[in-house]
């Protein structure tokens, strides 16, 4: 059912869209991303209010641009979706889920929900981003799913550290990563399962963590229902969803989606010459910088006078240092006042009063971390399309 | 007595607020409505691309300029890494329908 906040959201995306140059809302339950191809419905699942449909099978939905000027939290019902398989656990029983924590252990472990709800809780306000997130802007254009920006979000996690897990069950010496799985799974047995893996150092670093729980509630289904993983500062193809099975190893994992998929090229900038293969690459890790105008979209149009912007910074774990503003297509830059700290992991809301004349004007913002990395002019390219970090530009008309 | 009630009411209701564990989820996903646009072959395409997604994935890939070379990549992809199993005889036809009508 939509209620009527939802409605009026569609409704204020579709007119957000309908004034736009290079986006048009063809009607209420269609958006067009500013990308060619970039039509898609708008679609409501439960759990969750109209989202932009990217595919039904497995289902796959991104979160409206306006949500994250709401503020620094995405609510669950606007939080993204990303699944690679199409055969997931639609029926699966709370109480009979089973955690297993096996391999190069001391102690394997089966924990039910209620073992892990029972163990000392934690939180964390995190960002999480799809590798693929703003990949409809690539030029050229890669393969793969065409998002705009709206494969992100940040939420307060809550569960246990995957330290405390890994020390009940007793890491064995030798062990060198840990690799992870969900209830989620192919459709044919051919298919390579989605199985993930982090470093034994990364996995105990007590960030990591399995969360039950997201901005005071359950997690909603498609976002991991009843237990996924959270790794903080790194992109979401870590975050394995339905989490039931984690396995110490002595060796380095060779499946499919460490071994082949999400790789990015192995430069000092993790790019290559647009349009060419990287020699060697690496496993995709940390976010790259990255920040945005909330307030205003592309295209619009705006009286003359004073207008205060705002938006939102983050990056792999840093924290953010500062955001710089311009108004003049990047020749000056103004600092903007930054909002409430809530994490080094988390969105980071920024504000700065301008006044801006008539005409138009190109309205950039440029973060940069606690450890001096900052955004780049022009966008890096890889053939997979990850890493989007590029300076983004609202082009505005004043009147 | 109405205190009363209202207490039973409010047991209650934190009864189900606490038990967030109480049935299996039964998650219904809205009816799939993406469908292959007619063309060549279209029912060898139904056929095979149709077990592990929907059309959607193959609809909104990006406009590309030699669409032909993108499609057998994509086709080559689906087989030799997700284990697509499509006969020899089907592969041509699949990349032929792609190229013409996406």
């Amino acid at each position: 059912m939509f209620d009527r906040r939802d409605l009026l959201k569609g409704a204020g995306l579709a007119a957000v869209a309908a004034t736009l140059n290079s986006t048009k809302a063809l009607a209420l339950d269609t958006v067009t991303l500013p990308f060619a191809n970039g039509e898609r419905p708008l679609v409501k699942y439960p759990q969750k209010r109209p989202m932009i449909g990217l595919t039904s099978r497995p289902p796959q939905l991104e979160t409206p641009f306006a949500v994250f000027n709401d503020g620094p939290i995405t609510p669950n019902n606007a939080f993204f979706v990303r699944y690679h398989l199409s055969d997931l656990p639609y029926d699966l029983d709370p109480d009979k889920f089973t955690l297993e924590v096996k391999g190069k252990v001391d102690k394997p472990l089966k924990l039910s929900l209620k073992d892990i709800r029972k163990m000392k809780a934690t939180e964390i306000v995190a960002v999480n981003q799809c590798s693929g997130n703003s990949r409809g802007f690539f030029e050229p254009r890669v393969a793969g799913g065409q998002l705009a920006n709206g494969a992100m979000g940040c939420a307060r996690w809550r569960g246990i550290p995957l330290k405390s897990v890994l020390a009940m069950a007793g890491v064995q010496s030798g062990a060198k990563q840990v690799t992870f799985g969900g209830m989620d799974g192919p459709v044919s047995d051919k298919t390579p399962d989605f199985i993930k893996a982090l470093d034994l150092d990364h996995a105990t670093d007590g960030e990591v963590m399995l969360a039950y729980g997201m901005n005071g509630e359950d997690l909603p289904f498609l976002n991991g229902f009843p237990l996924r993983l959270i790794v903080p500062g790194y992109f979401g193809t870590y975050w394995v969803k339905h989490l039931n099975e984690i396995t110490v190893i002595d060796n380095i994992y060779d499946g499919f989606w460490m071994k082949s998929a999400y790789r990015i090229p192995d430069t000092p900038n993790n790019a290559v010459e647009p349009g060419t293969a990287p020699k060697a690459t690496i496993p995709i890790n940390r976010f790259t910088i990255r920040s945005f105008i909330t307030s205003v979209p592309d295209g619009a149009r705006l009286k003359a006078g004073a207008v205060t912007l705002r938006g939102i910074a983050f990056d792999g774990g840093k924290g953010i240092k500062e955001v710089e503003v311009s108004t003049d297509g990047g020749k000056t830059w103004t600092r903007a006042r930054l909002g409430k700290d809530l994490g080094k992991y988390a969105f980071r809301e920024w504000k700065l009063p301008v006044k801006l004349a008539a005409g138009s004007h190109e309205l950039k913002v440029r973060a940069t971390g606690n450890g001096g990395e900052t955004q780049p002019d022009t966008p890096r390219w890889n053939p997979a399309g990850y890493l989007r970090n590029v300076v983004e530009t609202v082009r505005v008309t004043v009147a | 007595m109405q205190r009363t009630v209202l207490l039973a009411v409010m047991l209650a209701l934190a009864a189900v607020a606490g038990s967030a564990l109480a049935a299996p989820v039964n998650y219904k996903t809205p009816d799939e409505v993406a469908a292959f646009k007619p063309g060549p072959n279209l029912e060898v395409v139904q056929g095979n691309c149709s077990a592990c997604h929907s059309s959607d994935y193959i609809a909104t890939q990006p406009p590309m300029k030699d669409k032909k070379s993108f499609w057998q990549a994509e086709v080559t992809k689906m087989i030799k890494v997700y284990g697509a199993p499509i006969d020899d005889a089907d592969v041509g036809k699949i990349v032929d329908y792609l190229a013409a009508t996406y």
